[in-house]
């Protein structure tokens, strides 16, 4: 009876967002008084950092500073058309979509300060700290707050933008059966190592080495947060999560989340995140959907780190120290 | 069911309130004093969302009777900034982006201060025991872990 040291290896080749009946987001940007501007949306923010990354979106957009833009998500009955947040599709579908209404938005601003300034709107530009002014001519400004009161009491306007971004649905073709079911896919790869104990069947995880490719990360602290974290669930996924910890019946079964099992901070694997940025065409700003895909590959790396270990395949999740154990058993079966 | 006074300070605050018997002092705090930091998460003690500090110690809110607080001080997390400035462990878990959901936070900073109040130069190892008993969902304890260290060294930087 040992402890055996194990590496495993996998990739994931992973699509942004998916293919059911077309995958469509919308979004609206329109100016309060004061030059803010609100983009209202019916996405969610599940913590990951739906609403940041939003602002930013639209703040690069219409050329003034994050701060300057308000998130609001509050309701699916009232706000424009999402989807949703799953399938690792918001900041690509929800960011074209308010990529196209802040640019509408961007451009009745310039018109509403072409009108103030009696120049063409054409010849303006953003300086992106609150100010438009006439290019090559910094002199000749008006703040957005300006603008804004301008076009609000003076000119009637609303400057605001509606957003839609939609990908159409892809059938197979009949004789073939090739489809395009994503426009764009990211990429990660994970070196996992292990200890597994023949006696115990206990593994521990000893490190993981994961490389993300993303397109543009937006926002590079938020998204090395989501890897870090995703890792960690990867190797949850892997060893621990079940719904059914006293298998074999189901009527065994854990009744909450005190019988739900995860890894704990004293359980952690040394962790290795890596960010490839590889900006998508068709991305927001070149931005991939990282998402879902931050907690996959750990899964069948460890799973290829196990069998590196011991010689066993185990290809039911998670893999528990019982699952190893009968494994190992069939396998010293078969080698009498 | 007959009421039952009990006085203790929250944050500083002096408290009095007819509580009915057997209540939580989770539920107390969030619904009878409107101090909503303690989260209640799992409401049997299993995941820490609710630690608030009492006495000095860290205690779980949900398995605390609002009736056996009498006389006692207790801390949350929305007590800690002051005038306005975050708290050095709240300042950290922003600077290491320690919260995604944000669900575990207030009971993983109480659990720090009550380690940073006893032992103001932690090791990794006092930090992971002292958070033990506090799930998150999101981050894979690291940046946690990494917040804390940061906030102590913070600490003991002002205190030189």
């Amino acid at each position: 009876m040992a402890i055996w040291r194990g590496t495993g290896v996998a990739a994931v080749n992973y699509p942004t967002g998916m293919n059911l009946g077309g995958d469509p987001s919308q979004a609206l940007v329109h100016s309060t008084p004061t030059g803010n501007f609100m983009v209202t949306l019916s996405s969610v923010d599940l913590g990951q950092g739906l609403k940041q990354v939003m602002a930013q979106i639209c703040a690069e957009t219409i050329g003034v500073p994050t701060e300057q833009v308000i998130i609001d998500t509050a309701d699916t009955d009232t706000g424009p058309h999402c989807m949703g947040t799953f399938a690792s599709r918001g900041t690509h579908r929800i960011g074209n979509a308010v990529i196209q209404a802040a640019k509408e938005a961007r451009q009745v601003m310039l018109e509403v300060a072409a009108e103030a300034l009696e120049v063409d709107a054409a010849d303006l530009d953003t300086d992106g700290t609150g100010n438009i002014h006439v290019k090559g001519a910094p002199q000749k400004a008006i703040s957005i707050f300006d603008t804004a009161l301008t076009a609000h009491f003076k000119l009637g306007r609303s400057i605001s933008g509606r957003g839609m971004f939609l990908v159409p649905r892809s059938f197979p073709e009949t004789e073939t059966g090739a489809m395009k079911p994503s426009t764009c896919y990211a990429h990660a790869c994970t070196v996992a190592e292990v200890d597994v104990d023949d006696e115990t069947g206990e593994v521990t995880v000893i490190s993981v080495k994961n490389v993300f490719e993303i397109g543009r990360a937006l926002n590079p602290r938020m998204v090395e947060q989501q890897l870090v974290g995703g890792s960690w669930m990867g190797i949850s996924h892997a060893l621990y999560e079940t719904t059914e910890p006293y298998y074999p019946n189901r009527e065994h079964g854990g009744t909450d989340f005190n019988e739900y099992l995860m890894p704990g901070p004293g359980d952690l694997a040394e962790t290795e995140i890596i960010v490839l940025e590889r900006p998508a065409a068709d991305g927001p700003y070149g931005a991939k959907g990282p998402g879902e895909m931050c907690a996959n590959p750990q899964i069948p790396a460890v799973a290829n780190a196990i069998f590196d270990a011991v010689g066993v395949r185990v290809d039911t999740l998670p893999i528990t120290p019982e699952r190893i154990l009968r494994a190992l058993k069939e396998q010293r079966a078969g080698a009498v | 069911m007959a009421k039952v006074p009990v006085q203790f300070t929250l944050n500083g605050e002096e408290k009095a309130e007819f509580v009915e018997s057997g209540a939580t002092l989770l539920k107390v705090l969030r619904h009878k004093l409107g101090d909503t930091s303690p989260k209640g998460g799992c409401h049997q003690g299993a995941c820490g969302a609710c630690s608030v500090i009492i006495d000095g110690e860290l205690k779980l809110s949900c398995l605390t009777l609002a009736e056996t607080c009498e006389g006692a001080a207790v801390e949350t997390t929305a007590g800690l900034a002051a005038d306005g400035v975050m708290h050095p462990l709240q300042r950290a878990f922003v600077d290491e982006f320690a919260a995604q959901c944000g669900f575990c936070t207030p009971g993983m900073i109480m659990a720090a201060k009550a380690l940073l109040d006893q032992t103001p130069n932690p090791t990794r190892e006092d930090v992971v025991e002292a958070i033990s008993g506090n799930i998150c969902r999101c981050t894979g304890y690291e940046p946690i872990i990494r917040a804390v260290l940061t906030a102590a060294r913070a600490n003991s930087q002002n205190a030189a």
